[in-house]
């Protein structure tokens, strides 16, 4: 008699295999190596004060990386991200100044048009079939242009003028750019934020039809489109998941500077495409999580101001920036590694 | 049929945004006064063409005021005034030769990178057009062939501040770079060491991302002990510095290169002790007028000498005076 052979599905796995399994682990582990290392290597790293520089730093990356981290498992990059966020910050400045409108106003309508642009990368793409690179690049390019010809042709200047006196202001800036006091240390909003956003991305991914939706796509979107995933809409979707982000980060850069000048942004996508991949994404699709993305922009908060704090040589900043990143990274794909070959 | 139903309810939502929110009774455009027609006289004589081609990256405030006034002397000089920008030192002289190709009048060149521009600048001088370089750079312009330079010079403008910084019996001074590697930025933190009796550091900071750049100088005034003066090199990231001293509970003093609005009002508000002015809208507009003196009588400006537009230390009591100039963006 032979023994039934149970099926692999209905195995029961420990939590510790299941920990292992996870893609952020690697991350995890980088972000507590680093975290180690400044302890050490900076005096004044383990400061209450100090941690929350860094995190301050975490969170205006973290809060872009969780959007862009989503997309990149639904297999597409957003080249545009950079200066989608100056182009929401704009939007918002200008209409509430040039109507003398209430910043509220602004806030909504540069939500409507941001979106707006997010749907349009995400229709270009879908319909022309064109690599999302390419695509995404043009739109990069093409607000760049917008961002200082439209500022140009309305403010007179290359940046917008004050909002700080108009109404609205004060209350806008507690929503997005206010402190809160926590034992005598004042913690940005944007991190309460970037976790907001966190927890609802990995609930979208793990517990929603629309999480296998975005792995589907990203694994393979023939296949998906096949057994009934509609790709369009949720390729469409994650570009306007891309863009909402881009707003909260665009009203936090408005809110907290009261105006906005025109070129900045620039190269901020590639560090947010960074923090996902850190976090375990794959550049390829259908693998990575949100909490993953998240350890990433901690692991890039941490790297970027420990190197400060620990005082090193200025000129060098760059490269030990490169080095502790590739450091990090390699770690965490060590992990992975042997978290996969325990299966 | 439902996507024209949602858009028209989205259009109705941002309309209904507009008109139930209202209106702001402070501030906004509707404050703002209305500009007055200036008259002012014009020169007769042919027209000229003079083509600009800077350094600048894309949006810089300080290069839209060297624009204006270029174009103020342009209007007023009878002259089509081109320009072109390029941060990268290869699009840069490209642009230059497009110029040369298109035979305008007269060049007007920034030498921020220098030894790119030799070759294109040859070929300018042997099609016959004349060259006025500005703002960095002043010591390549008579080899390169040009008439003269009109700007700045940046260790000087740097040993201004340290001297200043000096006045003030400041002891620690922090020199906030952002732009890796810009020669011109690491002459002025330069100037500023060798001027200043105390100790001066330097930071390099991502200048094209606010709160990064804010976050990056809070961590260093959280790690160094006793920074008691911050200076920065251009407007904007003076804003971020505010904020960083804030973050880190630190009393250093705040000074910035350029001014313009922003650096105005936070000078009037005491968060600025002063700024160093390098004239930027003179520079635009003595060189159109530079090339059309040369091009109408053969004149040069200086008499081929560096032409200095800076430093101008200004400070809170100048500020009654610059406040209308700096919101109209001229100063």
């Amino acid at each position: 008699m032979t023994t039934a052979t149970v099926d692999e599905r209905l195995l029961r796995t420990s939590l510790w295999r299941k920990l292992l399994a996870r893609p952020e682990l690697g991350a995890v582990m980088g972000a507590v190596a680093v975290f180690i290392f400044f302890s050490f290597a900076a005096d004044s790293f383990l400061r209450m004060s100090s941690l929350s520089t860094v995190l301050y730093a975490a969170s205006t990356l973290g809060i872009m990386a969780v959007p862009v981290a989503l997309l990149m498992i639904g297999g597409e990059f957003d080249l545009s991200a950079g200066v989608l966020v100056t182009s929401s910050a704009l939007a918002s400045s200008m209409i509430s100044y040039q109507l003398t409108a209430n910043v509220w106003v602004g806030v909504f309508v540069s939500l409507l048009v941001t979106l707006a642009i997010g749907i349009f990368n995400g229709f270009m793409l879908t319909r022309t079939k064109l690599p999302s690179f390419i695509v995404t690049l043009g739109t990069f390019l093409m607000l760049t242009g917008l961002n200082l010809g439209l500022t140009k042709a309305i403010s007179g200047t290359v940046q917008t003028k004050s909002i700080a006196d108009m109404e609205g202001f004060s209350s806008a800036r507690k929503v997005f750019a206010s402190e809160i006091s926590l034992g005598g240390v004042n913690f940005k909003i944007t991190i309460l934020w970037w976790l907001a956003l966190v927890a609802f991305a990995t609930w979208i991914l793990l517990r929603t039809r629309w999480g296998n939706w975005i792995f589907a796509v990203g694994g393979n979107g023939d296949a998906a489109r096949a057994v009934g995933v509609p790709v369009t809409k949720t390729r469409i979707g994650l570009y306007m998941a891309v863009a909402f982000g881009a707003w909260i980060s665009g009203q936090h850069l408005l809110f907290s500077f009261s105006r906005v000048q025109s070129g900045e942004g620039v190269g901020n996508e590639l560090i947010y495409i960074v923090a996902a991949v850190i976090g375990g994404c794959l550049i390829t699709g259908g693998y990575g999580s949100a909490i993953g993305s998240a350890f990433g922009a901690l692991i890039f908060g941490m790297v970027s101001k420990g190197i400060v704090f620990a005082e090193w040589n200025a000129d060098w900043y760059k490269f030990f920036l490169g080095a502790m990143l590739l450091l990090a990274t390699l770690l965490n794909h060590w992990v992975r590694k042997r978290a996969e070959a325990t299966k | 049929m439902r996507t024209r139903r949602t858009a028209a309810g989205i259009a109705a939502f941002a309309a209904a945004a507009v008109l139930v929110a209202g209106c702001s009774s402070s501030g906004g455009k509707d404050s703002e006064d209305k500009p007055e027609e200036g008259g002012g006289g014009k020169v007769s004589g042919p027209k000229l063409t003079i083509g600009m081609v800077t350094h600048s990256g894309k949006g810089d405030a300080f290069w839209d005021i060297v624009q204006k006034g270029a174009q103020a002397a342009a209007d007023k000089d009878n002259v089509e005034f081109l320009y072109a920008s390029d941060d990268q030192a290869q699009g840069q002289a490209q642009h230059v030769q497009s110029y040369i190709d298109k035979k305008v009048d007269g060049i007007i060149v920034t030498l921020a990178k220098p030894d790119a521009m030799k070759d294109v600048l040859g070929k300018a001088k042997a099609a016959g057009i004349p060259v006025i370089t500005i703002n960095s750079g002043g010591q390549f312009s008579k080899e390169y062939g040009a008439l003269n330079h009109i700007g700045q010079d940046e260790s000087v403008a740097g040993e201004a501040v340290g001297a200043e910084l000096d006045k003030g019996s400041r002891k620690k001074a922090l020199c906030v770079i952002h732009e890796q590697g810009n020669v011109s930025l690491e002459e002025r933190c330069a100037g500023v060491k060798k001027a200043f009796g105390g100790d001066t550091e330097n930071i390099n900071v991502p200048g094209t991302d606010m709160p990064q750049t804010q976050s990056q100088i809070a961590a260093k005034l959280q790690a160094t002990e006793g920074i008691d003066a911050i200076v920065t090199l251009n407007a904007g990231i003076a804003e971020a510095a505010i904020k960083a001293k804030g973050d880190a509970g630190s009393e250093a003093q705040v000074s910035t290169f350029d001014l313009n609005e922003a650096v105005t009002q936070q000078m009037k508000a005491k968060e600025i002790a002063f700024a160093v002015d390098q004239q930027p809208y003179l520079q635009g507009y003595l060189a159109v007028d530079g090339l059309w003196l040369y091009r109408n009588n053969l004149n040069v400006i200086g008499g081929g000498q560096q032409v200095l537009t800076g430093p101008a230390i200004v400070t809170e009591k100048d500020v009654a005076q610059l406040e209308k100039l700096t919101e109209n963006g001229t100063r």
